[in-house]
């Protein structure tokens, strides 16, 4: 499939090129009780090759942004404004049936929870040849032959017995395994795991982290990983995205944001995870407070109520400015900290915790 | 597959004896006398005798259940009537003629009845469910809603009367519903039949049309069926492939009880009609006291209700393969 049937208009190149670019993204939903913004004004971008790990809490937006690139929200309730680009092609403004083209082909997802994720009704077999048949064509016997194939690379013992089996016969990990190999059964351009290992074992979640990092170095895709585990993060991913009600509070490299934090609220993640050099009679400090409610989001920053450094930056800016994340590029944050305060401020909390331990 | 078949046969063998003793008994209970029935207004004493001799009423209640349950395996001889062979349900109270014979002679109408009325309730309803479903909160999700709860009212008796004073007296569109063997004039049958089958699923496919629907929405909703439209596929394999399996399998529950009761007669449906089904067949045992119609009856009744909940069983583990058969 050359490009050239991809596009609906004249292609524009957005941002420095860049393979996938989120510009501006909002998405809001209709609910009774009014309207939801789930993803306010979000942009990033993202190479081939690399990972992204999206951080943030419950109800932060991350999956509703990983939703949002394979347009899978209900139409009817969803409004999607903004734009993302897969190289030259639109997806927001993309219809049906270029999305149904896009969708386990050049885009592929993992989802959360594989006991649920997989059809109860079809043979793990059954679900990654269609994915293959349906974009690549060929006959029922290649479409088997390539979901032997898929169940081999990713670790499952004995492919060509497993195959005909559903995925109740399947551990958890097996599943989630089962899961990647229907992802990338068609080798896609982007794989969006969304908190693939939230739903499994401890010494799975591991073990399919590896997989996904080894996956990647073979076929060179991008990766988005969402997560509220900074510890996969640390592991898996080369850029890391906070997100916060909806919005990027903190962006950069892996190594700066785990090394040089600058917002708050990354403070506060990294001080709710547990440390194998801290005593364990020391209690984690979680973030106080509550995520905000998305249908009254608090004015100013929207932290600002969970923030323990409002009075630093100055009460009337934080509760009546949104801070804007600067700079465009490299390591950027949203907090209306000075520089040298977010220097000043982030290393002391290290220290305390380091003092105390 | 096979320890589950013997194992539900023999359930369902229990099953069918405890309602069978349960009705033959409940029968003498009632303050009826089918002898004073058989013998007429006049009668005198030696005659109701001599007709509860006739009808073998005169033996204890247990002794002529044991009697009847023995014709039922071993056949049975009747004095002054024969030899009845096995499976014997004995002679109608009122005719004397033998049940199983009228029996049979009814069951290809209730049987025509009730499949006919299948196939359009369970299209109408499962369709308009589906529609419903994926047009939720729509003016087309609005009408089916509407139109389910008027379907859900309405009697047949109502709604019958109607059609036939309207379609079949007025309009003279159709004839009077009549029974034509399915075997002697296709075209026939079906066009004798056609009214009766359009009344009669108008009143099941508003409950088909109600269970799809929610079902329906609660399957869309669900994460392997977003996985789906993530593969790429198209909507319409979406929907029919994975959202409709598991819809099927509430659908099919309440489709084995609706043609088991619908073998055992659709009674309202019958007198609407003026067709001579197993319904009637019933109505009228119970109204004469004829006991081994009636026991014929209930047994039919009851025997299909089980076998179709055995068939739903084995549906289940067709439609979901989690579903073990043991």
């Amino acid at each position: 499939m050359t490009t050239a049937t991809w596009t609906t208009e004249p292609p524009v190149r957005r941002g420095p090129g860049s393979f996938l670019a989120v510009r501006d993204l909002t998405v809001e939903f209709t609910t009774e009780d009014g309207v939801v913004r789930a993803v306010d004004g979000l942009s990033f971008d993202l190479e081939k090759g690399t990972t992204l790990g999206i951080v943030g809490e419950s109800g932060s937006g991350k999956s509703v942004t990983s939703l949002s690139i394979l347009g899978l929200h209900d139409p009817s309730t969803t409004t999607i404004t903004g734009e993302i680009w897969l190289e030259d092609q639109e997806l927001v403004s993309a219809d049906r049936a270029v999305m149904e083209r896009l969708r386990g082909n050049r885009v592929a997802m993992v989802f959360q929870d594989p006991l649920t994720a997989l059809s109860p009704y079809h043979t793990v077999g059954r679900q990654i040849a269609e994915t293959y048949r349906r974009h690549k064509g060929g006959s029922k016997r290649e479409a088997r032959e390539r979901a032997i194939e898929m169940l081999k690379r990713v670790g499952i013992p004995q492919p060509h017995l497993r195959v005909d089996d559903y995925p109740h016969h399947f551990s958890g990990g097996m599943r989630q395994r089962a899961m990647i190999a229907m992802a990338l059964v068609c080798d896609p351009d982007l794989l969006i795991a969304d908190e693939p290992t939230t739903a499994l074992d401890v010494t799975v979640q591991a073990q399919i982290l590896d997989l996904l990092k080894e996956l990647q170095q073979q076929t060179g895709m991008a990766v988005i990983l969402i997560t509220h585990d900074l510890g996969v993060v640390a592991n898996t991913a080369s850029e890391v995205l906070v997100m916060y009600a909806g919005r990027a509070v903190e962006r950069g490299t892996v190594r700066e944001v785990l090394r040089e934090p600058r917002h708050p609220y990354t403070w506060g993640l990294l001080g709710s995870m547990p440390s194998l050099r801290s005593p364990v009679d020391v209690p984690l400090r979680p973030v106080r407070g509550t995520p905000p409610s998305l249908l009254a989001p608090p004015p100013g920053c929207p932290f600002h109520p969970r923030c323990d450094y409002v009075d630093v930056a100055g009460r009337e800016l934080c509760t009546r400015e949104r801070p804007v994340l600067t700079p465009e590029t490299g390591h950027a944050d949203a907090c209306h900290l000075a520089p040298e305060d977010k220097r000043r401020l982030a290393p002391e909390r290290r220290t305390d915790r380091k003092e105390r331990a | 597959m096979l320890a589950f078949l013997t194992r539900r046969t023999i359930g369902a063998v229990i099953t069918l004896l405890i309602i069978a003793a349960a009705t033959f008994f409940l029968f003498f209970a009632v303050p009826a006398d089918p002898a004073r029935l058989a013998c007429g207004k006049v009668c005198p004493p030696e005659l109701l005798e001599q007709a509860r001799r006739n009808l073998g009423l005169d033996a204890p209640v247990w002794e002529q259940f044991v009697a009847w349950l023995a014709g039922l395996v071993v056949g049975r001889d009747y004095e002054g009537l024969g030899h009845c062979p096995a499976p014997c349900l004995g002679y109608s109270f009122v005719n004397r003629e033998p049940v199983l014979e009228t029996i049979l002679d009814r069951l290809p109408l209730t049987l025509s009845l009730t499949f006919g009325a299948a196939v359009f309730f369970l299209l109408f309803g499962v369709g308009a469910g589906v529609v419903a479903a994926l047009r939720r909160g729509r003016p087309l999700d609005k009408i089916a809603s509407v139109a389910s709860l008027i379907g859900a009212s309405v009697q047949i008796y109502f709604v019958g009367t109607l059609a036939m004073y309207f379609l079949v007296y007025q309009w003279q569109i159709l004839d009077r519903p009549q029974y034509i063997p399915l075997t002697e004039d296709p075209i026939g049958w079906a066009y004798g039949l056609l009214l009766p089958w359009l009344v009669l699923s108008l009143i099941f496919t508003a409950n088909y049309t109600r269970i799809t629907r929610s079902t329906m929405v609660e399957q869309l909703s669900e994460d392997f069926v977003r996985t789906a439209t993530a593969k790429g596929l198209p909507r319409r394999t979406v929907v029919t492939r994975f959202a409709l399996r598991g819809t099927l399998i509430p659908v099919v529950t309440i489709f084995g009880v609706d043609l088991g009761s619908l073998i055992g007669g659709a009674i309202i449906t019958e007198t609407t009609f003026g067709l001579q089904g197993i319904g009637r067949l019933a109505l009228r045992a119970v109204t004469d006291s004829d006991l081994p119609m009636l026991m014929a009856t209930v047994l039919l009744a009851a025997a299909a209700i089980v076998v179709f909940s055995i068939i739903v069983d084995i549906l289940y583990a067709v439609i979901d393969p989690r579903v073990r058969l043991s």
